[in-house]
């Protein structure tokens, strides 16, 4: 449905977007994430065909962006950062008004304003203006303008920023039930959305995309360690230098003092290792008791921490 | 021209839902009816005639019109529903033009309800009444180039105040330059003092309509600009 081919966007002398290039297919929600200024809302600018790339292709629905820009708007439901709204209209009016510009017909644009009415729970606002409505509400309006359509993609930035937990939650099932039968691409910085909501995780950092995949895949590619809390009781010192000793422990790090006797560590080692029977061997020889030996699941902000860390530190490192 | 009826709909909503049309409007008549009986020593001078009075129009609709015009485009920018606007499947020309129909509505509504001015003329002595039409043509015609003007001015900037002044100042530049002689015939005000004496010549009108469509023509361009590679 989506096709991004190398796409690239300077303003002025910065790179906004760096050959970036992903496809999106029907039924696909891919989720966007990355620093702020790393590049989502441009590139979806450039497939909105709000902002025109330098170089580099993007198709939506087998439609240039750039020479067949009105063939792709149909396409395209879009929601913009901050979801900017006439404020002076009623919600209906806006409603409608969207719905004709998308090319309904006056009883279809009628039928489809109270489907979205409907859908996006905005069944007390009907009489209100726009400028009357909260935040969360305004952004189930920004939904609705951009649904009214029925369009096979939708573009959504941000639209989960400055809601309170229930409305996010409510906004994620909307996406949910929506993206069984169309492409959506959303930005977002809640990193646990993505996991509960994406098939697919784009990593854009300094406008490179940095990962491409499935939560799950994106968890396991940065595992080449394990991690491991172990709680032991037993002498510090001693402890400290066996785990110095030790050939399979990378590192160590104290992170709590338990209670006086019992000590908790986290420990890095090398994936594959079972480095959890070394620790109760090393336990048995010395003479600690071993209170307990846990893996430590690595969730998606540290993948996204590492991954956009180490594109920071290359940074540094070039200039 | 489906598209621009929507657009000029919720423009021309937009306008009366807020007061700035009734205000417009008002004012304009205010002003308008005190020019002509005060300033325009209607009394004193025992004529029943209006050329005096729409000689002064097309100053004060250079306040005027700027002042409707200048929110067009930069609110749209400030507010960011530009963003909105430019990726539903829309011309910009369908959108500039929908934006002019709706300040063209009100400008008219300005003219039209300034009536009770040449009737009570009507009523006083017996004025030319043809010159009076065309004089109201011509008031139309200098409005609807200050709106294009005006228009194009907000298509630059997202600041509705440096959208008045440029307005103002490029109206005013197109209303005198007519008074270098060598430019004569480019001057908004040469050739609506033709048609006040009475008589539409087709270069009259074709010189408005040049005006009107030049500065639409670079609204659309402006606007289209962001695209361009």
């Amino acid at each position: 449905m989506i096709e991004v081919n190398n796409l690239t966007k300077r303003y002025g002398a910065t790179l906004a977007v760096d050959n970036v290039s992903f496809s999106a297919d029907s039924g696909e929600i891919v989720g966007f994430i990355g620093p702020n200024g790393a590049g989502k809302s441009t590139t979806m600018r450039i497939l909105t065909c709000y902002l025109p790339a330098d170089e580099g292709s993007a198709t939506v629905g087998g439609f240039d962006v750039f020479s067949e820009s009105i063939e792709v708007r149909k396409k395209i439901g879009y929601l913009p950062e901050s979801t900017p709204l006439y404020t002076d209209m009623g919600v209906i009016d806006y409603l409608k008004f969207v719905g004709q510009i998308q090319g309904l017909s006056g009883q279809k644009v009628k039928s489809r304003v109270s489907a979205m009415v409907d859908i996006c729970g905005l069944e007390k606002m009907v009489h209100k203006d726009v400028g009357e409505l909260s935040k969360g509400y305004r952004q189930r309006v920004g939904l609705a303008q951009a649904l009214i359509h029925d369009p096979p993609v939708l573009i959504l930035d941000e639209p989960t920023s400055g809601l309170d937990p229930y409305q996010i939650i409510e906004i994620r099932n909307l996406i949910k039930e929506f993206g069984r039968e169309k492409t959506i691409i959303f930005s977002t910085h809640i990193l646990s959305q993505v996991a509960i909501t994406c098939d697919r995780v784009l990593i854009i950092s300094n406008g490179k995309l940095v990962a491409n995949g499935t939560p799950d895949e994106l968890q396991q590619r940065t595992q080449d360690n394990q991690y491991l809390e172990v709680t032991l009781e037993g002498e510090q010192s001693e402890i400290e230098t066996q785990f110095d000793q030790s050939e399979f422990i990378h590192n160590f790090q104290l992170t709590q003092n338990v209670e006086s006797s019992a000590l908790a560590y986290e420990i890095t080692s090398e994936k594959g290792h079972k480095t959890s029977d070394e620790i109760a061997r090393l336990a048995y020889q010395n003479q600690w008791a071993v209170v307990s030996i846990q893996p430590k699941a690595v969730n998606l902000e540290e993948v996204f921490l590492r991954l956009t860390e180490s594109e920071t530190q290359l940074e540094g490192a070039h200039s | 021209m489906n598209n621009t009826f929507v657009i000029f709909k919720k423009e021309a909503g937009s306008y009366f839902n807020s007061a700035v049309a009734y205000f417009n409007i008002i004012a304009f008549l205010s002003v308008s009816a005190w020019l002509f009986f005060w300033l325009g020593f209607f009394f004193e001078r025992g004529q029943a005639e209006m050329t005096y009075f729409f000689s002064l129009m097309p100053w004060l609709f250079l306040f005027f019109i700027p002042a409707m015009t200048m929110r067009l485009w930069a609110e749209e920018k400030k507010m960011g529903t530009v963003e909105m606007l430019m990726t539903l499947p829309i011309r910009s020309y369908e959108v500039v033009l929908g934006k002019f129909l709706a300040c063209f509505l009100i400008l008219v509504l300005m003219v039209v309800l300034s009536f009770p001015l040449p009737l009570s003329l009507g009523y006083l002595g017996n004025p030319d009444n043809g010159q009076i039409f065309t004089s109201y043509l011509g008031l139309i015609l200098v409005g609807a180039a200050y709106i294009a003007i005006g228009l194009c001015a907000s298509t630059f900037t997202s600041d509705q105040v440096i959208a008045f002044v440029v307005g103002i100042i490029v109206s005013f530049t197109m209303l005198v330059i007519g008074f270098v002689p060598q430019l004569r015939d480019f001057g908004l005000a040469y050739h609506f003092n033709s048609i006040t004496r009475g008589v539409v010549d087709s270069r009259d009108l074709i010189y408005y309509f040049s005006v009107i469509g030049f500065f639409l023509y670079l609204s659309v361009l402006s606007v289209e600009s962001k695209r361009w590679r």
